[in-house]
């Protein structure tokens, strides 16, 4: 019992993640890039994965494998109860209200493709206005370009402050235009790292009598999430991005919207029963999920969930701000260089900016020759870049295993890549 | 790999001071191209000599990384004097080899898109055959 006690104490003691310590925890960092150990800035793109969320989907692979649902053998049992388990722990850090809520799919853009078609393509009448914002991810906004354009409703976007965060002064204006039916934002830039506030947003859907759509692919990795506090109807996250594996997502959605729509996919294991002349859907949420699941992955999302969980969000969080304002001060040392974004307070840890007149291409590809991985391009983010009048930016961005050094080997490899270019 | 292996003084010459740089106006061919991934974009113009062959004049305008502009600023130099159907079959080797530099996959888009534009250009003035990738390109546009 003495032992429970010092491990209590120790992780009182230690209000801060040591990200030194969790990088061992990270396979990928053991080998060199060019001669130099790997600065991983690339996170928001999708994380590195932790040795315990391989380890659990080995095991699962190894012990527990077989096709769910459908086998009353104990192998498949087993399986089932796997996935449901992961199913309960992604319910859990959602903190949603039922488990059958919970959508396990590939991705959270087929996750808002899902919301899109078997909400939007049903729901929305021609005149009828779809909001989204100017910081939206391709995935956010591309589905609901489309869906709005096939039934003949307008996309409306709201517009960006000059530090890159939601203007909302238009949204009376925006109101009297017409009928709303849709609101879709992110929570977290994956471009700039602003975190949006939805206090205001989310009540003002609601009361056009709109239903709100939330992108959490972004903000899922850094901050504690909660749909009931949030308000939202749809909330979507990426595996991938949260030190899960890449092949699986989850939507959230309120179980009577859930159940007033049509399926997405249709196919195996969604139907409750099939016959010659008519097919009627199973329950929720296995309507939308046509198929074999990604078991393994959904496993392994279970265990990133663990992962995360055991280390603390708020500290994963409190970690990405340090290191958010870190870089945002060492980068302003660089000459030349022009950084997006609300200040580090307002934003997850991503750093957008440029190098003046040099390409962000040019600027990846020597910084990669230190070492250094960063991304460069829109981000899928074409009309974000378009506001911001650039056609690309450098992206520096970074998790829980994130160390101040790879920040330093960062303005270290800017100073040569201005020197190639002098 | 070294940046100045990566980075040639070849190259940072043509980028800084990109030969044949400009627009014709009323130019016998024309082409926009983009590379989507990273967002180079080139426009090319060509004015033919009297044979309607010959290629006289060749301009590019455009934005983007060291590698697009300055294997763009490459090529014109080498298409000049060249007739369509030469530039048309060229073969990308030979724009790779004045480049001189080892090229990850992603980077040979950016290498390669003033000859897919250029081609392009001379494709719909000529009706020359058409490069093998075409990047940025709409098909439907060209047909």
């Amino acid at each position: 019992m003495s032992h429970r006690y010092d491990e209590f104490v120790a992780v009182k003691a230690d209000a801060k993640l040591n990200a030194h310590a969790l990088r061992a925890d990270f396979p990928i960092f053991e080998q060199e890039f060019h001669g130099k150990p790997l600065a991983f800035l690339d996170s928001a793109a999708s994380s590195q994965k932790p040795r315990q969320m391989l380890e659990a989907m080995n095991h699962f692979y190894e012990t527990s494998y077989a096709n769910v649902h459908r086998g009353v053998y104990e192998l498949a049992e087993r399986a089932t109860e796997a996935l449901e388990h992961a199913r309960e722990r992604t319910r859990a850090f959602l903190n949603a209200p039922s488990v059958r809520e919970v959508i396990f799919l590939r991705n959270a853009t087929e996750a808002l493709n899902l919301v899109a078609y078997a909400w939007g393509l049903w729901n929305l009448e021609p005149g009828d206005i779809v909001v989204v914002t100017e910081l939206e991810h391709h995935s956010n906004f591309v589905p609901w370009q489309f869906i709005a354009g096939k039934r003949g409703a307008e996309l409306r976007l709201l517009p960006l402050t000059e530090h890159g965060e939601l203007d909302l002064s238009g949204l009376d204006a925006l109101a009297a235009e017409g009928n709303i039916k849709i609101v879709a934002t992110t929570l977290v830039s994956n471009s700039l790292g602003t975190i949006n506030s939805l206090d205001r947003l989310v009540p003002w859907a609601h009361e056009q009598g709109a239903i709100f759509v939330c992108d959490g692919a972004q903000a899922a990795p850094h901050m504690k999430l909660d749909v009931q506090a949030l308000g939202v109807d749809f909330l979507a996250v990426s595996g991938h991005k949260m030190c899960g594996p890449s092949g699986v997502g989850a939507l959230w959605g309120k179980t009577e919207l859930l159940q007033r729509m049509e399926p997405f996919l249709t196919g195996g294991h969604m139907i409750s029963s099939v016959r010659a002349d008519r097919t009627t859907w199973g329950e929720l949420p296995h309507k939308f999920e046509a198929g074999t699941a990604p078991m393994a992955e959904a496993v392994g999302l279970g265990a990133a969930i663990d992962y995360l969980e055991a280390i603390g969000l708020d500290k994963i969080e409190a970690h990405e701000h340090e290191l958010a304002a870190y870089a945002l001060d060492r980068l302003a040392e660089v000459p030349g260089i022009t950084l997006y974004g609300p200040p580090a307070d307002r934003r997850a840890g991503i750093v957008s900016f440029n190098l003046d007149g040099i390409h962000p291409h040019d600027v990846a590809q020597i910084l990669d020759l230190s070492g250094v991985a960063i991304r460069a391009g829109h981000h899928c983010c074409q009309p974000l870049m378009h506001k911001l009048g650039v056609a690309a930016t450098n992206r520096a961005s970074f998790y829980l295993y994130t160390v101040p050094e790879e920040i330093d080997q960062l303005v270290e490899g800017l100073y040569a890549v201005r020197k190639v270019f002098a | 790999m070294s940046f100045d292996q990566m980075y040639r003084e070849v190259i940072l010459d043509h980028y800084k001071n990109p030969r044949g740089h400009g627009v014709i106006e009323d130019a016998d061919a024309e082409a926009d191209g983009q590379n989507p991934l990273c967002g180079d974009e080139v426009s090319i113009y060509v004015a033919f000599a009297d044979d309607g062959e010959t290629i006289d004049e060749v301009k590019f305008s455009g934005r983007g990384c060291a590698i697009s502009q300055a294997a763009t600023s490459m090529l014109m130099e080498m298409s000049k004097g060249r007739t369509a159907t030469e530039v048309a079959t060229m073969d990308k080797e030979e724009l790779l080899e004045e480049i001189g530099i080892p090229l990850t996959p992603i980077r040979l888009k950016c290498a390669m898109l003033g000859l897919t534009t250029l081609k392009v250009a001379l494709h719909k003035a000529k009706g020359t055959p058409l490069p093998e990738g075409l990047a940025g390109f709409d098909e439907l546009e060209l047909t």
